[in-house]
């Protein structure tokens, strides 16, 4: 026993929590982004020069300071949070789909195609069901492969996926190349700027309406999917232990194929909006590394769809407040990209002292004592 | 132009040798670090930011200088990078893919925040960064590469960064072989449980790879900036490169010395749509993606044909918890 006692005790070591009450879960993460913001108060004062309450104060008003800007913010906010659904029952089922960017281009590619080729030949009766359901496919279709192959061959997803990105980017530029208008300039332009073939409508004169409305409703859908449907069950088992879920007989090959087809689908659906509600036109760049910050939407969310809608407001908001200040500064615009790092940096690390808690070593022989 | 060709492919090449070096000595320790591509940018900004106030504090350049500095400075910016990543995922056990965009997001943001504002926070005259001078350094050559004819225009006109890559891509390959210290590491990288029974510290070695690994990425973006783009900084210059790198890392199997040839290959296969005549602009966009449909075919390949030697870690991107097993 006596060499027991010599053995160095760490200063600290690290304990696994059981589950913590949901408020005090909460509380911890509303301090990482108190603290994330005060941090990011102090960049920007160090980089401005500016003081503390008017750059809050510009970022507020960046976000939400006239009702275009409001507006701008919630189809901003729809559009991630349409991706963010998208990519959260893959990784329920620990499929990391990091190629949401590419399966929403490729939805949004299908949407441009349908509305070039058909835009005047189709009744918008027809044209609305023949892009829906392109886009949708073209999505399904980019997210199956690696799902094939995965459910077949245990080929590492998140590597798959992430180069079907870039293949899909490569794609889009060639056909924006072949269509680009005016000829050459290698730019699509605006599709249909004149007939207006194959734009989603606006609803009360508002034209982002329509996008908030079935992002609204694809959020509730995802929500009773996953929590209330067999298929939902099947996904967190799979995700959880896929030898459990075997056990149990859960057909797990079915599960991550019927999963992604899932997934692309919505994704493509975010491409239909993107492209027919929101744009009118295609680029590499549509999706603009959305498909990338969908992923930290939805596990800042735990995955949770009603609080996704939360977690995207708070990085659209941030990301709208932030290019304020560059304008009003003459700063670059990836003023924003470096305060949203700092943010999710912080929550990521508040993840960690809500499952753990540290102990100390002189605690300790306080208890022992006792 | 068959010379010209080689050459171009090489000096395309290096930066993603450099991302690959790093990214496999990273993920050799299980650590699947996404942010190579923001570590780029900043250890490319960070060598700008280095020699810009180096080059308008002095009135002549002293070469000896004009090197250490921004080799220097990068360093410090990918250090900082790779200190961040793993932080958080060694000590605080967050989720690699998630922290690995951020890291991206990051970085990216860091890298044009700084291109495009760096002359508006000195309050300089200048009109764009433009680091001739230094980047003249940078390219220094072998003073007799210009006699040897093709063989020197191939294999002896580059500038020192680049048999630099080539030499740690070497070393790293020597270091995972051969030496006590590599073997640890890629045992921590196939089953960290294991490697801890074992008496090797967990931690301290995947803090070493990780930051080691950022430094050596990082400074494949300052290749980029001082050689590749002459000193001249352009916003997203740098491109997808991050990711190009991240996919050699597969194509090349894990191995540093195959991932050598893969990022000539690479290279080549970026710049050979403007050598095949009568392209038109569209079909050379269907150029581009051959670098990622290679990387999909090998990496489908290797998951079909399970040989051990060419698996990923395995485990890769899951962070050890000791009292979870």
């Amino acid at each position: 026993m006596s060499k027991n006692n010599k053995i160095h005790e760490p200063l600290f070591h690290i304990v696994k929590r059981g589950a913590l009450p949901f408020w005090l879960s909460w509380l911890i993460r509303i301090i990482a982004i108190v603290a994330s913001l005060i941090v990011c108060g102090v960049v920007t004062i160090i980089l401005t020069g500016e003081n503390p309450l008017n750059i809050y104060k510009t970022i507020i008003e960046g976000a939400i300071g006239s009702e275009r800007r409001i507006w701008s913010l919630f189809q901003n906010v729809a559009i991630l949070l349409c991706i963010s659904l998208a990519v959260t029952p893959a990784f329920k089922m620990k499929f990391w789909n990091i190629g949401a960017e590419g399966q929403v281009l490729m939805g949004g590619l299908a949407t441009a195609a349908c509305m070039i080729y058909f835009g005047e030949s189709l009744p918008s009766i027809v044209l609305f069901p023949v892009m829906i359901i392109a886009s949708v496919v073209a999505g399904a279709i980019w997210a199956v492969i690696p799902a094939f192959f995965k459910a077949n061959w245990n080929t590492n997803e998140t590597l798959f996926t992430l180069m079907m990105n870039y293949i899909a980017m490569q794609i889009v530029s060639y056909f924006v190349y072949l269509h680009s208008n005016p000829v050459g300039s290698g730019k699509i332009g605006i599709i249909n700027s004149t007939t207006q073939a194959g734009w989603l409508p606006k609803i009360g004169g508002k034209s982002y309406l329509i996008n908030i409305i079935i992002v609204a409703v694809l959020t509730i859908g995802m929500y009773i999917y996953l929590k209330y449907n067999k298929h939902g069950y099947e996904i967190s088992v799979v995700g959880e232990s896929e030898n459990t879920a075997r056990y149990v007989g859960i057909n797990v090959k079915k599960v991550i194929i019927r999963t992604m087809l899932l997934s692309g689908a919505v994704c493509g659906i975010a491409g239909l909006l993107l492209v027919a509600g929101t744009d009118h036109s295609v680029a590499k760049e549509t999706v603009d590394g959305r498909g990338f910050t969908a992923i930290m939407v939805s596990w800042l969310a735990k995955f949770n769809p009603i609080y996704m809608i939360l977690t995207s407001l708070l990085l659209v908001f941030l990301e709208k407040g932030a290019s304020q200040i560059s304008t009003d500064f003459g700063l670059n615009d990836s003023f924003s990209e470096i305060l949203t790092g700092i943010i999710i940096f912080f929550i990521i690390g508040s993840e960690f002292f809500v499952n753990y808690s540290v102990k100390f070593r002189h605690k300790d022989k306080e208890a022992n004592k006792k | 132009m068959i010379v010209a060709f080689i050459q171009r492919a090489i000096v395309q090449g290096i930066p993603l040798l450099f991302g690959s070096t790093g990214e496999i000595i990273t993920e050799k320790a299980g650590h699947l670090n996404l942010g190579t591509a923001g570590v780029m940018y900043v250890g490319g900004i960070s060598g700008v930011i280095g020699a810009f106030i180096y080059e308008n504090s002095v009135e002549t350049v002293n070469p000896v200088l004009a090197v250490i500095i921004p080799i220097l400075t990068s360093v410090i910016g990918s250090l900082i990078m790779g200190l961040i990543y793993s932080f958080l995922t060694v000590t605080l056990r967050a989720n690699q893919n998630v922290t690995g965009l951020a890291l991206t997001t990051f970085g990216v943001g860091v890298g044009n925040f700084f291109g495009g504002s760096l002359i508006k926070l000195t309050n300089s005259d200048l009109p764009s960064i433009a680091l001739s001078a230094t980047s003249n350094c940078f390219k220094t050559q072998l003073p007799f590469a210009d006699k040897l004819g093709w063989f020197g225009e191939i294999f002896l006109s580059y500038s020192f960064l680049a048999y630099f890559a080539v030499i740690i891509a070497l070393l790293t390959s020597f270091f995972f072989n051969k030496t006590k210290a590599g073997l640890s590491l890629r045992a921590i990288g196939e089953n960290p449980a294991t490697a801890d029974a074992a008496g090797i510290n967990v931690s301290k070695y995947k803090y070493f790879a990780t930051c080691t690994g950022s430094i050596i990425a990082g400074l494949g973006g300052l290749y980029y900036v001082m050689d590749y783009a002459c000193g001249v900084w352009s916003n997203d210059g740098f491109g997808d490169r991050g990711w190009l790198a991240i996919a050699l890392v597969i194509f090349a199997v894990w191995k540093p010395n195959l991932s050598i040839f893969g990022s000539i290959l690479f290279g080549g296969l970026l710049v050979v749509h403007n050598y095949i005549p009568n392209l038109t602009m569209a079909s050379q966009e269907i150029f581009k993606m051959t670098p990622y449909v290679v990387t999909i075919l090998v990496l489908i390949i290797i998951s079909m044909r399970r040989k051990r030697e060419t698996q990923p870690p395995a485990s890769l991107g899951l962070s050890y918890f000791r009292e979870e097993r």
